[in-house]
């Protein structure tokens, strides 16, 4: 049964509900072939002088706790179904960010017999992140702008 | 090897999974907690870049092969370079290959520094895993500050290299490895000292001499397990001829062995880098190549931090190669996990995986065995169908 709320009470709910995901986003990692130099990035964000835990962002191991999947490298054709797998375990909203020249465009594997494509051929993204690989510095600021765009009422 | 599910317990591990960044899938059969069975699934991150490489020029490939591996970039640009100009028959100057080995060496850091730091975190040593990638920013800086990109230095081109290391960059890099090489002694204290991590690592999987050779292992996996195997000594490539370096090995084949050979082997890369930096030879950095190059066939060898590199390449005298092969280092070292995990707990495995310094991304590979009388010669549309069929 649906309880219906008196209309204030909603807005109170949502903009809790907002403010939550905006300051705690756990976050999930899949290389779905990536050369791996966009994975050392990440992981690097992580490490002491990037420091991404510092904004409230957690790296997480299960798809079922993670709001943001953060996606690396041309998506292959083996991988495919993986990613596939692994967005739709993820609870609703969820928000995909693309990492790295290859994410975005297939970058210099683009032609190649065994690759399907851009992470945005396959799953709906929210962020790109330019770059081969793209600095620490620029994840976290493609990050963070994800969730400053979720600030904005949708 | 069968894993007889009925019968044992099988934990499937992968190929997202929260230890190791990149895909790949393990099936454990357990009996207990002893591991009674272990299989790799591979491929996850196959591009197809060996065909690829057919379809473009020998320039793009340079970028190409870099990309097989993040990691390992320089040595995988070096590999294909030192192929390419010997089938046209460049000497390379030998400031250039002064600077190669300068970077590759940097490289070397970066990579051993890193994977001490998730070789730590797989045994639950998180705060070695801070420590040691902090640290590893000091050669990010020395790579940022001398070429351009933290990750794909693309140091090379065919006939030399892109950059030249200046004064105000020799005493970056001199200061930085004084305090990188304190550091390291830090973390040898760390390892060798430390009691939970040598619960971890002293007699845990042991890999004999016996075993390493006949199952093909290479790079620091097999040194440590006293294997005297480097392409650096044994066939001196670029400018190892003029700046050698010293074989580490080891013994006793167990994981802390492989802990100790990757941190004596940083010590070894500082030491050739002061030298370099020292006793760089003057002159040109690159030597003119013809953009066609000569029709002939060429294997080149070089040592990447995880073992050997081998790069075959065969050219029809136009600007784009007709075939070209890849033999890395990961996908030889694989054999050693599947044998050696037998018999050990299922809570070792993590670190017996990282062990060996595994990198998917550049041993994913489609394999054909060639049966007789049966020609395999695959074309490219041959292979678009195959990936699209295989993967459906």
């Amino acid at each position: 049964m649906e309880t219906k709320l008196a209309s204030p009470w909603v807005k109170v709910i949502e903009g809790l509900k907002a403010w939550a995901r905006i300051n705690s986003p756990w976050v999930i990692h899949y290389n779905s072939g990536s050369c791996n130099g966009c994975d050392i990035e990440i992981l690097a964000t992580l490490t002491p002088r990037y420091d991404l835990e510092r904004l409230g962002i957690k790296i997480q191991g299960s798809p079922r706790h993670a709001d943001v999947l953060i996606c690396t490298g041309p998506v292959t054709r083996q991988s495919r179904e993986r990613l596939l797998r692994i967005y739709e375990q993820m609870p609703e909203p969820k928000f995909v960010v693309a990492v790295g020249s290859c994410g975005l465009s297939g970058g210099v594997f683009h032609g190649s017999y065994n690759i399907v494509g851009s992470i945005d051929e396959v799953l709906p993204v929210s962020a790109y992140v330019p770059g081969c690989p793209p600095r620490p510095e620029a994840i976290i600021h493609g990050v963070v702008a994800l969730l400053e765009s979720l600030k904005q009422p949708a | 090897m069968d894993l007889e599910p009925n019968k044992k317990f099988v934990v499937p591990i992968g190929p997202q999974h929260p230890a190791l960044k990149e895909p790949g899938h393990f099936e454990f059969a357990v009996d207990g907690e002893i591991v009674t069975g272990a299989t790799v699934r591979l491929g996850f991150v196959h591009r197809g870049i060996e065909k690829s490489a057919e379809s473009r020029t020998y320039v793009q490939n340079l970028y190409l092969m870099e990309r097989v591996c993040g990691i390992c970039s320089h040595v995988h640009g070096t590999a294909f370079t030192i192929g390419v100009e010997h089938l046209a028959g460049v000497t390379v100057p030998p400031r250039a290959n002064a600077i190669r080995v300068l970077v590759a060496e940097l490289e070397r850091i970066h990579s051993h520094m890193l994977w001490l730091g998730v070789a730590a975190h797989e045994g639950g040593f998180d705060t070695l895993f801070m420590y040691s990638w902090r640290d590893r920013e000091k050669v990010m800086d020395i790579l940022e500050e001398i070429s351009g990109n933290r990750v794909h230095y693309s140091a090379n081109v065919i006939g030399g290299v892109k950059f030249d290391i200046s004064e105000e960059q020799r005493g970056k890099i001199l200061s930085s490895l004084d305090f990188l090489e304190e550091r390291t002694r830090h973390y040898l204290k760390v390892v060798n000292e430390d009691e939970t991590f040598l619960g971890r690592t002293v007699g845990v999987g042991i890999m004999t001499r016996e075993q390493a050779e006949s199952l093909g292992a290479v790079g620091p996996t097999a040194r440590a397990s006293g294997v005297e195997r480097d392409i650096r000594v044994d066939a001196p490539y670029a400018g190892y001829e003029q700046f050698p370096v010293r074989m580490i090995t080891d013994t006793r084949g167990d994981l802390h062995a492989r802990f100790v050979v990757r941190i004596e082997e940083l010590f070894e890369a500082y030491r050739v880098i002061r030298e370099i930096l020292d006793h760089m030879p003057e002159g040109e950095l690159t030597a003119r190549v013809p953009r066609r190059i000569p029709a002939g066939e060429t294997i080149s060898r070089v040592e990447a931090p995880r073992g050997e590199l081998l790069y075959y390449i065969k050219s029809n005298g136009t600007d784009m190669p007709e075939r070209v092969k890849v033999r890395t280092p990961s996908l030889c070292n694989w054999g050693s996990i599947t044998s050696v995990a037998v018999g050990h707990k299922l809570a070792d495995m993590p670190m017996l995986l990282v062990g060996i310094d595994p990198c998917f991304s550049c041993n994913d590979r489609t394999i054909t065995i060639k049966s007789a009388g049966v020609d395999l010669g695959w074309t490219w549309e041959d292979l678009r169908q195959h990936g699209i069929e295989a993967y459906r």
